[in-house]
């Protein structure tokens, strides 16, 4: 177990330098310099600015540069927040972000495990057809869709909950976390529902209906850890997933997010600020993505063996 | 030279043989019909498919109005006669902006999934029929690739080389072959230790032609079950990109697009977020359909499984 946890770790250095290093030279070769959107400066003014961000030095200086304030934390200055360091920014959004992805990971997997359960126990009854279109409409309902949709019946015509904002009137984390974890308690149900079919039809299952178990305990007891493998096996994407959505979700709801910071810095074209953000997030992904695989590996010991 | 010339003619005397295999293939196919068409739900999705298609493709002509047509003095309107489904805050028809966001949206749909397509069908037919070394090497790349999170790195490219529509399904459907390499790389592994290629290689015809020829009509049923999937993930990618104001850029319009403007206006124009959003989701929802239909039909014994345009 340790060696496979020791060798998904190691696996992940050459992914995140490869992250790093694409980012890095991808930002440096797009065409224009930063400071192409300004009024035209005067010569000795670009020059300072770039001095003051490093732009002068060789390419491949700069890169070793980049890489070694990195790994002591440093993103280097905001092009667009000339007082306030990349890491400054992030280190506000990063909390909100997690807190907003972790809300709605809870609301995915609890909706999406009791329903997807719910179906399987009666296949192909209405107990399995009601939480499955309802499944269906969630996979076809995007959160860019969904979530201004609740906006405007919750928050505008019932005036139920808050239409905006994250943590300054009670009730205003409820729509977001809701339209960034509807999507995937629709696929999550789909998943546990497969999963659960094909655990249920196994002998084991008859065994334990067999000795007297009740229905629900043979769900807890045996056919649900094995029927939730799908679902661990797509706890990777969904993680990658939810922090993508959320500069969706975090536009809609106007959450200084980093999913947030994320989208004005693409807009705004800082150049620090969408390196620092990629790599954060990319980074966070892929790490996650390694827990996942190892949690999965955990769950299954039968995946030990296959390496 | 000598060498070719010989098994060339063999395969021509083999030719005739071909056509039966191919009788036997068109009735896999005959019965995959007949199974996609007793599933009802499949059915609908594939006719509202061709709907929107046949839409798209004649939209100049069916359009009411003018794309850029403005009625400024009009401005936003709810559905009447003239205007089925109402106008913008710009007096511009919704249903005609709604036709011409279709083709867009349809048109990266498509474009998109068949970069993947080839890219992914490519890679994937080399590394499994190849094996070996190149087998690891090309699945390694993969794997890497994998593991990057390639969402983040689109929108990247995006800024920094402008928003061209080119670009934009250039870059989906190089992040969208992955799974279709891995796909297809399995089912050639299996197709390999089959008898019939043993037989074509026998005969002598070159590894092109035996993938060409013989590997990739087997492997047609699982690859369109997946371009099923892989057309709604990319709409869906691009509406999300575009509603960020990232992808498809205005005038021009594209499900997103009309999303994002009609999202600005909600309070006061519903209807300019619910007509392109009932569009976007009732697209999603046919291909959806026809996809879980196209599966079980091509390959009953899988389950039906979550369907994924969301892997």
């Amino acid at each position: 177990m340790s060696k496979i946890i020791l060798a998904r770790i190691l696996q992940g250095i050459p992914v995140l330098l490869i992250v790093v290093t694409a980012t890095f030279f991808l930002v440096r070769a797009a065409p224009g310099g930063p400071f192409d959107a300004e009024r035209s400066l005067p010569a000795e003014v670009v020059k300072n600015l770039e001095k003051r961000y490093n732009l002068d030095a060789p390419v491949l200086d700069q890169y070793v540069d980049y890489l070694g304030n990195l790994v002591r934390g440093d993103f280097g200055p905001s092009f667009r927040y000339p007082n306030r360091s990349v890491t400054e920014l992030i280190a506000t959004g990063v909390p909100i972000t997690f807190e907003l992805a972790f809300y709605a990971a809870v609301i995915a997997l609890l909706i999406g495990v009791a329903s997807g359960v719910i179906a399987s126990v009666r296949p192909n009854s209405l107990q399995d057809y009601l939480p499955m279109s309802l499944a269906m409409t969630g996979i076809c309902l995007p959160a860019f869709l969904l979530g201004p949709m609740l906006v405007l019946i919750f928050g505008i015509w019932l005036e139920w909950l808050p239409v905006s904002g994250w943590g300054y009137s009670p009730g205003d984390k409820i729509l977001p976390s809701v339209t960034l974890g509807s999507a995937y308690a629709a696929y999550i149900a789909r998943l546990t529902r497969a999963g659960m079919l094909e655990v249920l039809l196994q002998d084991f299952i008859r065994t334990a209906r067999a000795k007297g178990l009740s229905m629900p305990g043979v769900v807890f007891r045996h056919a649900l850890r094995g029927g939730l493998a799908p679902v661990v096996a797509f706890s990777g994407p969904a993680v990658a997933g939810l922090l993508t959505g959320s500069f969706v979700v975090e536009t809609i709801f106007q959450i200084p997010g980093l999913g947030r910071f994320y989208v004005q810095a693409a807009f705004n074209r800082d150049y620090t600020m969408i390196m620092g953000t990629t790599i954060l997030l990319s980074c966070l992904i892929v790490m996650l993505n390694i827990v996942a695989d190892i949690f999965a590996v955990w769950m299954n010991p039968r995946l030990r063996q296959a390496k | 030279m000598q060498k070719l010339t010989a098994p060339e003619n063999m395969t021509d005397s083999l030719k005739s043989l071909e056509h039966i295999e191919f009788e036997g293939g068109r009735s896999l196919w005959n019965d995959a019909w007949i199974r996609l068409k007793r599933n009802r739900l499949a059915m609908f999705g594939f006719w509202v498919m061709l709907f929107l298609v046949s839409i798209s493709l004649i939209t100049p002509w069916l359009a009411p109005y003018g794309y850029e047509i403005q009625d400024l003095e009009l401005g936003a309107s709810g559905p009447s006669l003239a205007h089925w489904l109402g106008t913008d805050t710009l007096g511009r028809d919704l249903l005609t902006r709604l036709m011409y966001g279709g083709r867009v949206s349809l048109l990266v749909g498509f474009a998109a999934t068949a970069v993947s397509l080839v890219v992914g069908v490519l890679w994937g037919i080399v590394a499994g029929y190849t094996g070996g070394s190149v087998d690891a090497v090309m699945m390694r790349i993969v794997d890497i690739l994998y593991a990057l999170p390639f969402m983040i790195f689109v929108i990247l490219l995006m800024v920094v080389f402008g928003q061209s529509f080119l670009l934009l399904f250039l870059a989906i459907g190089l992040v969208e072959w992955l799974t279709m390499a891995r796909i297809v790389r399995g089912q050639v592994q299996a197709l390999r230790r089959q008898d019939f290629v043993s037989a074509a290689i026998v005969t002598g015809l070159s590894s092109g032609q035996i993938m060409r020829r013989h590997i990739l009509p087997n492997i047609m049923g699982p690859v369109i079950v997946y371009i099923t999937l892989t057309i709604p993930a990319v709409m869906l990618f691009e509406a999300f990109l575009s509603f960020l104001g990232l992808g498809v850029q205005p005038p021009q319009s594209s499900w997103g697009v009309l999303i994002a403007t009609g999202v600005e206006t909600m309070e006061e124009y519903p209807w300019l977020l619910i007509f392109p959003g009932l569009a976007l989701s009732i697209t999603l929802f046919a291909l959806n359909f026809l996809g879980d239909g196209l599966r079980d039909a091509l390959d009953p014994r899988s389950a039906s499984g979550a369907g994924g345009i969301y892997e």
